[in-house]
Parts: structure tokens; C-alpha cells; sequence
């Protein structure tokens, strides 16, 4: 069979997609157990976390569709061999439909029809003369400019608006629907105990903050069709599309990173608690003389040397590819760097529970070492672990920007937040000055971050509320940081 | 006590010889000498004679770790281990791409880094005790509310987007102070108030978050029901019992980086343009001077460990449960 | 006693807000107070006495607080006080000392300080007159050289000495009522005898009045005048000492009563002649301490320095002590947790500590073990199935999965379990439940010898009884000889066979229990059995020791 399409699977999606089906394994897991669900309960029933999940849940969305790649195929020669443009495309691009390739010439402000630069141009009468010419696309749909912007702009905006508050209005329906057909009640009841708050889920504060999304998102969209909403960047891209390009990466990095440096953790950590003697001294001599290292110069130099590698080494097909290379890289080296922090925690957890009476009782058994530190040990630092997760997202998000920003983070060819915060802040001295892919940046990767924040601090107080800071945070220096004390 | 110390310290020794070989990993075996010349003299129609020259230039021709042709001793000491590894313990970096002396260099951008590293971090201290106490002292009320949800808010958003807007704000709209640059002696100052606000503002987010949860830690523990049982005032309790008690581990918390204030803050230096270690240290990545990034990343570790060690002593100094034993 | 109360608790109602909903942790209680007087409320845990003791010095927790009701002390009600009146009140006139002497301390301030703190707050006296007051207390608290106790830390003295000190900062003042919760539960019953003493002293001395939050009836017989009993947050009965003792009224009463220890009906069989199923000789375990530049061993603490026991089959030793004497260490050597430092462990004529560690695991199926603590003694990761089936599979024995899945079912069945419970979570049984499982577990391999270490002392008394039943019960139908350890003398009285104290990590007086309870040779048992507070029954004139 001919797919119309010669799908692409990037070494970063298919860690991707290796997470999300363990993600998946692991939910249907903790569903048939009682004891692992209840802490998952507790987070279910804090507000500002479940909130905060309800954007991450479409913020992760977006950045796993443009996680499935593909090529499309291009007129086959000939010879009949199929073959494929070098652009890889992303499920997300073909949703984005044409804000990929609706480039201006450089700069145009938010919602603009002219650009923002002047330019010489022939008039019809010969003359030549310097003006703000018109966009190739945004706004090209309107005759006089001057006169039907406004009303254009504001129709198409409550447009949206409308379109979002029936979209939040079915939203509401199904929650009401599902609410009365799991406790067998009419639609009058099911909608009062939602309203007031009296459900095991926070569902009113769940659906204000979908609705808020809708508001914010939909009209965003609507008017995308024929503005750059947010713009658009020196070389006429669409900031919009870059911004929402720029989720995968730091969704990747966030995760990932975290992927890699579990195993170490657990597997040295567990180790050094419970074997003790000269496995203990080795890995804690391991993880001193690591996490001694300031982690940005760490960093910088591994990224150095793998970047030396990939130069020398062109194996890639696609420029796709060798972006995805670096920034897997990253993500091991920032994982390679990052375990110490979490091992010398469940180091330290694992001291306790061998000491544990029902650690005691086993080895009373003779159960062997491997089966007490995995039936014994792991079980019992998983919570630790889980918050280790989704504490460090957040850190590892923000880590991103700065590490690009030194240059030391992902290939400045690929769409990031650093790197849309490293060329908007060269457009800062500009006069009159280019804002707006700065505050796009700022907006989309304030909501990231703020939402993962508030989500890890529902999952911490729900599983264990003495850990406090950010496991990898703490390994990440405080250079990085503009400035604190450190932590 | 002193035999703790050398213990701590002896301890240290075998971490820098790990630090050393790392560096050494990375920087020489992972990366070759040839490498690093094809880097530096761009990647394209580079000879084999140019790479030679280059690595003759600055004593990378040598074996690795063991030179068989040399005679006696420098059999190890002909070697790139010797010359450019060892040296380190003794503090002599060697020379930077552009042949300074990076010990000197280091010596001299000490101080514009500290001028800002240190007030950054004493005037935050303070700051962000005074907030968390009061968040703890106003615990669950709306102001305790407002002020966790404000850290929140704070610590999500990036350290860049602190600098960008005040640069935007205090140096381009209201003119207050110079957008960057420094200067030597009392000058500095106009320089040094924006990158030091700045500093104290962005780390707010986390760090009074986290001594608001250690007090609260503390308000919770059965010795401050034993002082509200002696009928003392609320905000004696707070200062003579809670303060006390919560001073400690934040304070021995961050003693671990006081001696790392020498490296300055990165990103602070270099948007603002302050010619510290901070830097140097972003210069030399940019500028892939490895022979720079091998010195900060030594410098750095030792300057961590000591790091480690002052904790260890503020311990015994601030907890009489240690002092004592 | 005086006519009037000096203090009067009505109808008293404390809510807690736990993550089940409300808790009505105090719920109507209503009881008063003499002058001069001690009251004794006893309760099993959560009967919600620290509650009402919190209630009404109004130091409640967070979650907590008082629906309704009213505190009349001295005429006038404290729940209506505002915080600032209050405050001159606690610590003053009404002073609270706590269970933990451990924790309720300022680590970092020094215990003068302490003290001088609440003077300051409540007298006149300023400067040196409050440096010579405190040492006056500390010394009227019995506190040896006070005046450099004053200088020190609390973690330089130990659970006794700082219970002391806790109460040198409550009658500071001279106050005209202590309530103390629980003041001796975390302490030795030697400890927990002076500091009883030194309670009763300066009540004599200061006339002030007591209000005992204990669930020891010992405490209460040897401190009480009159006694409210607690259940579920309600007042079951109230009645004067000797009313109480010789007729508790309420059923609730009753029970509590039935299940102490030495009250139990005991049918224990003589000392059974025979060889030893288990000889110790000579045991030693000692821990290295390290010191100096190079953490050399510069010498070992000797927690077990040369102990030597026998037990026979279907036999009970018990192994008793405080806390710091060895007890555990020796039942963990016992069961080779700990490597021993030397002597000799002969298990059915095998000397163990000789035995290579392969062949080790095949006899470990004879020697089983359970523990104190019923919640840190099970994995909560593990399903009840696994948890006893696990020592089955360790050791292959039991068959294949379905003969390991019946024998699980029949150990249930045994500890008085049902077989459907298997497939939960330990989270889901309450403390005697889970001491159940604990002992599945053990039975599962069918041992010959189990250590049980102090198996009830983490269980109120009427579970404790429970367990105590089955213990002895299986020990009878199965054989099962039992070391057991603990510092409970009525638990001893009622379960052992033979018993051996240790003292400092020996072993100084071993013999048949009647003869070692009855005849104390060696001091220190003399002055263990001595600690232990007696209810004087005064019908039967017999000493029921708890």
C-alpha cells in the first residue's frame, strides 16, 4: 500500500511517543489501583491545579501534533521512484494551514496591512517614492485599508467570540450531559451541583478556565485567517505560527530531559542507599564531583563537543533531522547533568526504608537484594520520582530560553522560545521598536510555565508536601538565574 | 571540629582530580586537539599544515596522556595532560585564544562581578526573609494567598524578561540610568542599580516561596505550641522561637554560594554589558575558547567546594545541636 | 475539696476538619475540676482527650475548633476571652506540659532561656532575679547542678531531664492548674516514676490543681482523685479513684478493664522440660564509632555485649528492658539482621553464625519475626497476598502458586482474618489488623521460633489483649516457641514462660516468670517491677501490675 505521505519519525517523537504510551500504561495502572489513585485524587481536587492542567492539557496537545511528522511527495520523476520534499511537515502545520507559508517580506506589526519598514516602490506614474507598502497576505482581502480595517478587524474578532462561547456552551452541555448520566440525575440537578461546586473534580473552575482559553484562542484564530495576528518576524514569518512551533521544543525539553536522567537516578540512588559500602562512596563521590561543576559550563561544553560532532558527520537527510539531533542532544546532556540532584534524594529515601521494618521482615525471609530494592524500595520512592517529574518541567522550560540565549541550547535555526527571545530582544533598539514577537514569547511561555508550576504544586502537596524546589533546578546554576540567592 | 575540617577538606581532593579528568574528557579526548583547530580556523579548506601550526601554536601537538618518544620523566610530563590539566591545581590557566593571560583576566573581572553578585545576593536575602515572613505571619489570609500566587506568577516567567523590561522601562522610557556599561570606582554605582534591582526581582519568585514553606514548617512544630502555652506574645513567638529556628537552615542554605558570587551571573553580565566573569564566560562559548571554559569550569568547582565546606561550618556555627557534639 | 470548681468544662464541642470531612473529636463533654484536685481522663487513642485538653487551654491545631460550650475558670469563661487576656492566662494561672519532651523544646535556645522566658512574661522579676529563679526551678524539678543545666541545650539532656524541664517552665508561675498530656508515654517506666513523683510533690507543694490526660490505667490509679473516662469524643462515665477501680460502672469501663494484661485469663502451661530449640551464647553486637581524619574505628558501642539465652519448642522467653538496653538488638542478632560481633547463635544444634549465607536462606523458614510498629511493618505497595506470600517464594517452599494462594487463605483464617481480604492495600486495616497480617506473614513459613519485638505496644489495650490472645492461642495449637520482647512486666506476666531482663546489654537476672516477677534477685529488676504504677485494688488486695 502507497501512503500519500512518507511519514517521519524524528528520534525526539519517538521518545515522544515512548513516553506518552508510558504515560498511558501507567494511568491504566494507577486506574485499577485504589491506593495509587488517591493521590491522584487529591490533585483532581485542587482547583488551581486542575486548572492549570486544563491549559497544559492543550498546550501539550498542540506540541504532540507537531510531533507527527511527515513528507508529502512531490511530482515523481519519470522512472516512477517516488520521492519526497525535504520539508518535513507536521500534523500541526497542515491544522496551521497556510500561516507556514504566508511569508511577508520582514516586519509587520500585529493585525497590520502595511509593513513595517518603508521601501522604495515605481509608482504607476513613474515616480518613485518611499512608503509603507502593502503585506502579501495579511489583510490583502480588503479594498481600502484605511477605511474597512476597523470594521473588519472587530466583525472577524466577534466573530470569534461568538464562535468561542458556543464552542464553551457545548463544552458545558457535555459536562452537564456526563455529569447527569454518571449519577443517574436530571439535567437541573447535574448543572446545579457542577455551578456549585460540589463535584470530586473542580468542574466550574475547570470550564472558566477552558472558557477563558476559547475566548483567547478562537478569535486568535479567526482573525489568523487573513491578518499576521501577532505579526511578524525580520524575515515575514508569521509570529503566531512560530510561537505555537516553538511549544514542541520546550515540551520536549521538558520531558525528555527528565526521561533520560531517570533511570540513572533511580538505579544509582536505590543502589547507593541500600547496598551501601564502596557502591555508596562511588556514586556519591559520582554525583559531587558532577553536580561541582557549574551545570551551565557543563552544558556549554557538552553541547560544544556534540555540536563539533554533528558538524563533522553530515548523515542527515533533512536539515529537520539534523536540528532534531542537537536538540535530542540537549536533552541527554541536561538529563546527564540533571540526575544528581534527584539520586542523592532517593539516596537519601532509600536509607530510610532499609531501615523500614517491612524491609527488615523481607530480608528475615532472605529475599534477595534486586527483588527488595525493586518490590521494596521503588515502589515506595515513586512518589518522589513523580514529583521530581513535573517540578522540573517548568525549570527545564525556563533553562531553555537562557541556554539559547548563551548559545548554548538548541540549533538557532529551530523555532524556540530562546531563540524567538534572543532575535526579538536584537529588535528591542529598533525605532519605533518591534514588540510584539517579544510579547508573544513572554504570553505563551508565561501560560506554559505557570501552568506547570501551578499543576507541580497540586501533585507535591497531594503526594508528598515536604519535598520542596526543583529537583533538576537545583543542578541548574544559579548563573543561570538573573538573580536570587541561588536557588 | 578541626579534624572534621581537614576530613571535609582532604575529601575535597579526590572531587577536583574528578572535576580535572572530566574537563580532560571533554575537552581533549571526546574533542580532539585537531578539532578544536578545524573550529577555530573555520571549518572549510583548512590544511593539514594550518592545523599543525595551530596546534604547535599553543602546545596541543603532544600526546594525550603519555608521550612514549620522550626521554625519562617526560614520558608523563611532555604530555597535553600534564601541560594544560595539571597546571590547574595551582590556579595557572595558561592563555586565552587571543594569548591573555586568563589568570590575570580573572583576577581583574573579579570585581565588576562582585559588585553586582554580592549586593544582588544580600540585598535579596533580606528581601525575601521580610516577605516570607510576613506571608507566614499573615498564613491563610488573603495576603498570604496574593503573595504565594504573586511568587508563582514570578518564578514562571523567565530571568530574561526581568532584564529586557527593566532595561525597556528604567534606561529607555524613564532615562534613569544608563541601558549598560560599567565603569571603575564609585561611578559604578549608576551602572550597578539596575542589574542589582533586577537581579533581586527575578529571584523573588522562588526562593521567599521557599522559606515561607520553612517557616510554616516551623510555625507547626510542637515547641511553638509550648511557647504560645507560655502565654508569650504572637510576634515573639515569631522572632525569638520561629525566626530562630528557620534562620538556620536558610541561612546555611545559601552560605553554599557565597564563594560562587566570584563567577558572577551570566546572563545579567552580559545583557548588561559588565565586563565580570559572567561574561568572559558567554564570551568564551561564543568565541569557542575552550582553554577559557576549561579554567571557568575549574575555577567554578573549587569555588563550589569551598562552597561546600563553609556550609559545613555555618552548621556548626548556627546550630548548637552540631556545635556542641 | 473545695465547693466551687476551679474549673468547669460544659458541654464542650471541638471539631476537626480532617480529609474525610468533620471530625467531632470532642463531642459534649462537660466535667470539672476541684481545687487542689487531679482529674484523670483515660482514653484509648482518638477518644479525643489531648483534644479537649487543646479545647480548652485553646491551642488548638489549624484544622481545629471549638463548635460550642464553655471553660468556666475561676468564673469566668476562657472561650470568650480575647486572645491578648488569654495569653496572660496561659502560663500564668493555667500552664500545659506535652508528651514529647523531645520536640516541645526550642532546639536552639538554652533551657534557662526557656524558663526565664515565661518569668519574664508573667512576674515582676527582671535580670539576675530571674537567672536565680530558674535555677531554683530547675532545681525544684530535680535537675543535677542547675545552674550549668541552664547554660545547655536540650539535646544535651535526655527524655527524662527534658520532661523536667518541661515542667519547671509549667509551675514557673505558680499556676493554679497543670493540665499535663500524656506526660509519661514517651518515657521509661523508671522516668515515668520519678517524674509521676515529682508531679505529685509539687501539687502537695504548690496546692495547685492537676488535670491528667493519660490512657495508662496504672498513671491513673497511682495520680488520680476522681477519673473521666473517654470514648469517641464523650465523657462514658466519671467516678472517683476507688469508685472507679472497684467498680467501673460503664460497659465501655468494663472493657478496658477486662483486656489489661494482668487481668487476662492466662492458661499457661508449666515450663516444659526438654533440649533448647534455640541457645544463645556469649551474643555480642556492637556498632563501630568513627572518629577523626581518616574516620578511623576508635572503639564500639556495645549494644549487646555478651548475652546468653535459651528457649525451648512451644515455649515463651521474654525478653524485657527500657529502651536503650539491647532487647531489639538482640532479637534482630537473633534472626541474623545484624552481624554479631561474637558468641554463638544455635538454632536446632546449627550454630547460624557459621552457617555460609546460601544455606542461611533455607533455614531461615524456622526463625521468623514481627514488629512493633503495625504501619511501618507492612509494605503499602503490596497487596495482603503478596505480603505473605512473599517469604513462601523467597524460600520455594509452598507448592506452586495456587498450593502458596490456599496456604495464604489458611494463615488468614488462622490470625482470624478473612481469606477475602487479600487482594487490599495495608492502608485499608486498622493497627490490630495489620498486627494480624504481620503475623500471617511469619506463620506463612511455618516457623518454629518468631521474635516478636514489643508486637503490642504500638495497640491500644483492648486490641493489645486481642492480640496478646492469639498469640498464645497459636502458640498452643501450633508449637511455636516466641522470644518476646518488651518493657511491659504485665504483658510479661501474662505471656512468658521464663524471662530474662537486660540492663545496658546484658542480661542481669534469667529465670522462670513467677520466681523473677515475685522474687526480684538483681536491683535493677527490683527497681523495674518498683516503677511500675499499681492499681491497688482494695477488694481483692492484689497487685495487678501494668
Amino acid at each position: 500500500m502507497m501512503l500519500p505521505f512518507k511519514p517521519v519519525i524524528l528520534f525526539t517523537d519517538a521518545l515522544v511517543f515512548v513516553l506518552v504510551a508510558a504515560v498511558l500504561l501507567f494511568a491504566w495502572y494507577i486506574r485499577r489501583h485504589d491506593h495509587l489513585l488517591a493521590p491522584w485524587r487529591k490533585v483532581g481536587q485542587s482547583r488551581s491545579g486542575m486548572s492549570a492542567a486544563v491549559v497544559l492539557a492543550v498546550l501539550l496537545l498542540t506540541g504532540f501534533l507537531d510531533c507527527l511528522h511527515f513528507r508529502v511527495p512531490l511530482p515523481s520523476d519519470p522512472s516512477g521512484k517516488p520521492a519526497y520534499s525535504v520539508e518535513v511537515t507536521s500534523i500541526l502545520d497542515v491544522a496551521l494551514g497556510s500561516l507556514r507559508s504566508r511569508n511577508e517580506k520582514t516586519y509587520s506589526a500585529p493585525l497590520a496591512t502595511h509593513l513595517y519598514a518603508k521601501e522604495t516602490v515605481q509608482f504607476p506614474d513613474g515616480m518613485q517614492g518611499r512608503v509603507f507598502p502593502r503585506l502579501a497576505h495579511g489583510g490583502r482581502h480588503l479594498e481600502d485599508p484605511d477605511a474597512n480595517w476597523a470594521g473588519d478587524v472587530s466583525r472577524r474578532a466577534l466573530g470569534g467570540v461568538a464562535i468561542a462561547v458556543l464552542a464553551w456552551q457545548f463544552l458545558l452541555w457535555m459536562v452537564v450531559t456526563g455529569v447527569a448520566h454518571r449519577r443517574r440525575i436530571a439535567m437541573r440537578e447535574a448543572w446545579r451541583i457542577t455551578w456549585r461546586g460540589e463535584m470530586a473534580l473542580p468542574w466550574r473552575e475547570m470550564l472558566i478556565t477552558a472558557g477563558l482559553l476559547l475566548l483567547f484562542f478562537v478569535p486568535l484564530f479567526v482573525l489568523a485567517a487573513k491578518y499576521h495576528v501577532l505579526g511578524t518576524d525580520k524575515v515575514g514569518q508569521d509570529v503566531l505560527y512560530l510561537s505555537l512551533k516553538s511549544l514542541r521544543t520546550g515540551l520536549v525539553i521538558g520531558t525528555l530531559a527528565t526521561l533520560v536522567m531517570l533511570p540513572f537516578a533511580l538505579a544509582l540512588g536505590i543502589m547507593a542507599g541500600y547496598l551501601r559500602g564502596w557502591v555508596d562512596d562511588l556514586v556519591q563521590y559520582t554525583y559531587t564531583t558532577l553536580s561541582s561543576i557549574p551545570g551551565v559550563l557543563l552544558i556549554a561544553a557538552g553541547v560544544l563537543m556534540v555540536q563539533a560532532f554533528i558538524d563533522r558527520h553530515a548523515w542527515f537527510d533533512t536539515s529537520a533531522e539534523r536540528l532534531d539531533a542537537r536538540l535530542l542532544m540537549l536533552c541527554l546532556i541536561l538529563g546527564v547533568t540533571g540526575w544528581t540532584s534527584l539520586c542523592r534524594l532517593l539516596r537519601g529515601e532509600t536509607l530510610k526504608l532499609r531501615e523500614s521494618d517491612y524491609v527488615q521482615a523481607a530480608r528475615a525471609f532472605g529475599v534477595s537484594r534486586l527483588r527488595i530494592m525493586t518490590r521494596h524500595i521503588l515502589p515506595n520512592v515513586m512518589h518522589i520520582v513523580i514529583i521530581a517529574v513535573v517540578m522540573d518541567f517548568s525549570g527545564l522550560v525556563l533553562a531553555e530560553a537562557v541556554l539559547s540565549y548563551v548559545g548554548v541550547g538548541v540549533d538557532p535555526a529551530m523555532n524556540s522560545f530562546g531563540n524567538m527571545i534572543n532575535t526579538a530582544r536584537l529588535e528591542m533598539a529598533r525605532e519605533p521598536m518591534v514588540w510584539w514577537s517579544l510579547a508573544s514569547a513572554f504570553v505563551l511561555m508565561l501560560m506554559l510555565v505557570l501552568s506547570a508550576n501551578l499543576f507541580a504544586d497540586a501533585v507535591r502537596d497531594a503526594f508528598d508536601p515536604r519535598i520542596r524546589g526543583r529537583v533538576i533546578g537545583a543542578a541548574l546554576p544559579g548563573q543561570l538565574q538573573a538573580g536570587g540567592a541561588g536557588h | 571540629m578541626i579534624s572534621y575540617l581537614v576530613r571535609r577538606i582532604a575529601y575535597a581532593v579526590p572531587i577536583l582530580i574528578g572535576v580535572n579528568l572530566i574537563t580532560f574528557l571533554l575537552f581533549f579526548v571526546v574533542n580532539s586537539p585537531d578539532d578544536m583547530a578545524r573550529m577555530q580556523l573555520g571549518q572549510k579548506r583548512v590544511t593539514d599544515e594550518a592545523v599543525a601550526k595551530w596546534k604547535q601554536e599553543r602546545g596541543y601537538h603532544k600526546p594525550m596522556l603519555f608521550n612514549s618518544q620522550a626521554p625519562g620523566t617526560g614520558k608523563v610530563t611532555e604530555t597535553i595532560f600534564f601541560d594544560k590539566s595539571v597546571p590547574l591545581f595551582w590556579f595557572d590557566f595558561g592563555h586565552a585564544e587571543d594569548g591573555r593571560d586568563i589568570a590575570h583576566e580573572i583576577r581583574a573581572r573579579m570585581g565588576p562581578s562582585l559588585a553586582i553578585a554580592l549586593p544582588v545576593f544580600l540585598v535579596g536575602l533580606a528581601a525575601y526573609i521580610t516577605f516570607a515572613l510576613l506571608m507566614a505571619f499573615f498564613r491563610g489570609t488573603y495576603i498570604d494567598f496574593a503573595g504565594v500566587l504573586f511568587c508563582v506568577i514570578a518564578m514562571s516567567i523567565s530571568g530574561m524578561f526581568y532584564i529586557i523590561g527593566g532595561q525597556y522601562l528604567v534606561s529607555k522610557l524613564w532615562n534613569l540610568v544608563p541601558i549598560s556599561g560599567f565603569a571603575e570606582g564609585l561611578d559604578a554605582w549608576k551602572f550597578v542599580v539596575l542589574p542589582v534591582l533586577i537581579g533581586v526581582v527575578g529571584g523573588v519568585g522562588g526562593s521567599a516561596r521557599w522559606y515561607r514553606t520553612i517557616f510554616l514548617e516551623e510555625v507547626n512544630k510542637d515547641y511553638v505550641r509550648t511557647a504560645r502555652a507560655k502565654g508569650l506574645s504572637e510576634h515573639r513567638i515569631q522572632f525569638a522561637h520561629v525566626l530562630r529556628n528557620a534562620l538556620i537552615p536558610i541561612l546555611t542554605g545559601v552560605v553554599v554560594v557565597i564563594p560562587s558570587l566570584f563567577m558572577g551571573s551570566l546572563i545579567t553580565e552580559s545583557f548588561f554589558g559588565i565586563p565580570g566573569l559572567g561574561s568572559y564566560t558567554i564570551e568564551a562559548i561564543n568565541n569557542q575558547d575552550f582553554a577559557v571554559v576549561r579554567a571557568m569550569v575549574f575555577l567554578g568547582s573549587v569555588l563550589y567546594i569551598v562552597g561546600l565546606i563553609l556550609t559545613d561550618v555555618s552548621y556548626t556555627i548556627a546550630d548548637p545541636r552540631i556545635r556542641l557534639q | 475539696m473545695a465547693s466551687a470548681p476551679l474549673i468547669e468544662i460544659r458541654d464542650l464541642h471541638t471539631w476537626v476538619d480532617g480529609s474525610e470531612g468533620q471530625v467531632r473529636a470532642v463531642d459534649g463533654v462537660s466535667f470539672s475540676v476541684g481545687r487542689g484536685e487531679t482529674f484523670v481522663l483515660l482514653g484509648e487513642s482518638g477518644s479525643g482527650k489531648s483534644m479537649t485538653a487543646l479545647s480548652i487551654a485553646r491551642l488548638l491545631p489549624e484544622a481545629a475548633r471549638v463548635v460550642s460550650g464553655s471553660v468556666v475558670f475561676d468564673g469566668e469563661d476562657l472561650l470568650q476571652l480575647p486572645e491578648s487576656r488569654m495569653r496572660m492566662v496561659r502560663g500564668g494561672r493555667i500552664s500545659l506540659i506535652f508528651q514529647e519532651p523531645g520536640t516541645s523544646l526550642n532546639p536552639v535556645m538554652t533551657v534557662g532561656d526557656q524558663v526565664a522566658e515565661v518569668l519574664r512574661r508573667h512576674t515582676a522579676l527582671r535580670g539576675s532575679a530571674i537567672r536565680k529563679r530558674v535555677v531554683e526551678l530547675l532545681a525544684a524539678v530535680g535537675l543535677q547542678d542547675p545552674a550549668r543545666q541552664a547554660e545547655g541545650y536540650p539535646f544535651q539532656l535526655s527524655g527524662g531531664m527534658k520532661q523536667r524541664v518541661m515542667i519547671a517552665i509549667a509551675i514557673a508561675c505558680e499556676p493554679d492548674l497543670l493540665i499535663a498530656d500524656e506526660p509519661t508515654s514517651a518515657l521509661d517506666v523508671t522516668i515515668q516514676a520519678q517524674v509521676l513523683q515529682l508531679l505529685r510533690e509539687l501539687q502537695a507543694r504548690l496546692g495547685m490543681s492537676i488535670l491528667l490526660i493519660t490512657h495508662d490505667f496504672g498513671v491513673a490509679a497511682e495520680m488520680a482523685h476522681r477519673i473521666g473516662v473517654m470514648q469517641s469524643g464523650k465523657i462514658v462515665e466519671t467516678a472517683s479513684r476507688e469508685q472507679f477501680f472497684r467498680a467501673p460502672a460503664h460497659p465501655y469501663s468494663r472493657k478496658l478493664f477486662d483486656s489489661l494484661p494482668g487481668r487476662l485469663d492466662r492458661g499457661r502451661t508449666v515450663v516444659a522440660e526438654g533440649s533448647p530449640l534455640l541457645e544463645v551464647a556469649g551474643l555480642k553486637v556492637h556498632f563501630p564509632i568513627r572518629k577523626g581524619v581518616f574516620r578511623r574505628v576508635v572503639g564500639h558501642v556495645k549494644a549487646v555485649d555478651g548475652v546468653s539465652l535459651s528457649v525451648k519448642a512451644g515455649q515463651t522467653l521474654a525478653l524485657v528492658g527500657e529502651s536503650g538496653s539491647g532487647k531489639t538488638t538482640v532479637g534482630k542478632a537473633i534472626v541474623q539482621l545484624l552481624p554479631l560481633a561474637g558468641g554463638s547463635v544455635h538454632f536446632g544444634g546449627v550454630d547460624l553464625s557459621t552457617v555460609p549465607p546460601g544455606a542461611l536462606r533455607d533455614r531461615r523458614r524456622d526463625f521468623q519475626v514481627i514488629f512493633q510498629d503495625p504501619y511501618g511493618s507492612l509494605n503499602p505497595r503490596m497487596r495482603i497476598a503478596d505480603i505473605v506470600e512473599e517469604g513462601m517464594l523467597s524460600l520455594a517452599i509452598g507448592g506452586d502458586h495456587t498450593a502458596r494462594l490456599a496456604r495464604v487463605d489458611e494463615v488468614l483464617t488462622q490470625v482470624g482474618l478473612s481469606p477475602e481480604m487479600r487482594y487490599r492495600y495495608p492502608h485499608e486495616f486498622s493497627g490490630g489488623q495489620r498486627q494480624r497480617i504481620a503475623i500471617a506473614r511469619a506463620l506463612a513459613v511455618q516457623p518454629r521460633l518468631i521474635v516478636c519485638d514489643e508486637p503490642t505496644s504500638a495497640l491500644d489495650v483492648s486490641v493489645q489483649a486481642q492480640i496478646l490472645h492469639l498469640l498464645q492461642d497459636l502458640q498452643r495449637r501450633l508449637g511455636i516457641a516466641y522470644i518476646f520482647i518488651t518493657h511491659n512486666m504485665a504483658v510479661v506476666e501474662f505471656m512468658a514462660h521464663e524471662v530474662a531482663v537486660m540492663h545496658q546489654g546484658c542480661i542481669v537476672e534469667h529465670g522462670i516468670t513467677a520466681d523473677v516477677l515475685g522474687r526480684p534477685q538483681h536491683p535493677y529488676t527490683r527497681a523495674l517491677l518498683d516503677a511500675i504504677p499499681v492499681i491497688d485494688d482494695a477488694d481483692r488486695h492484689e497487685v495487678i501490675r501494668l
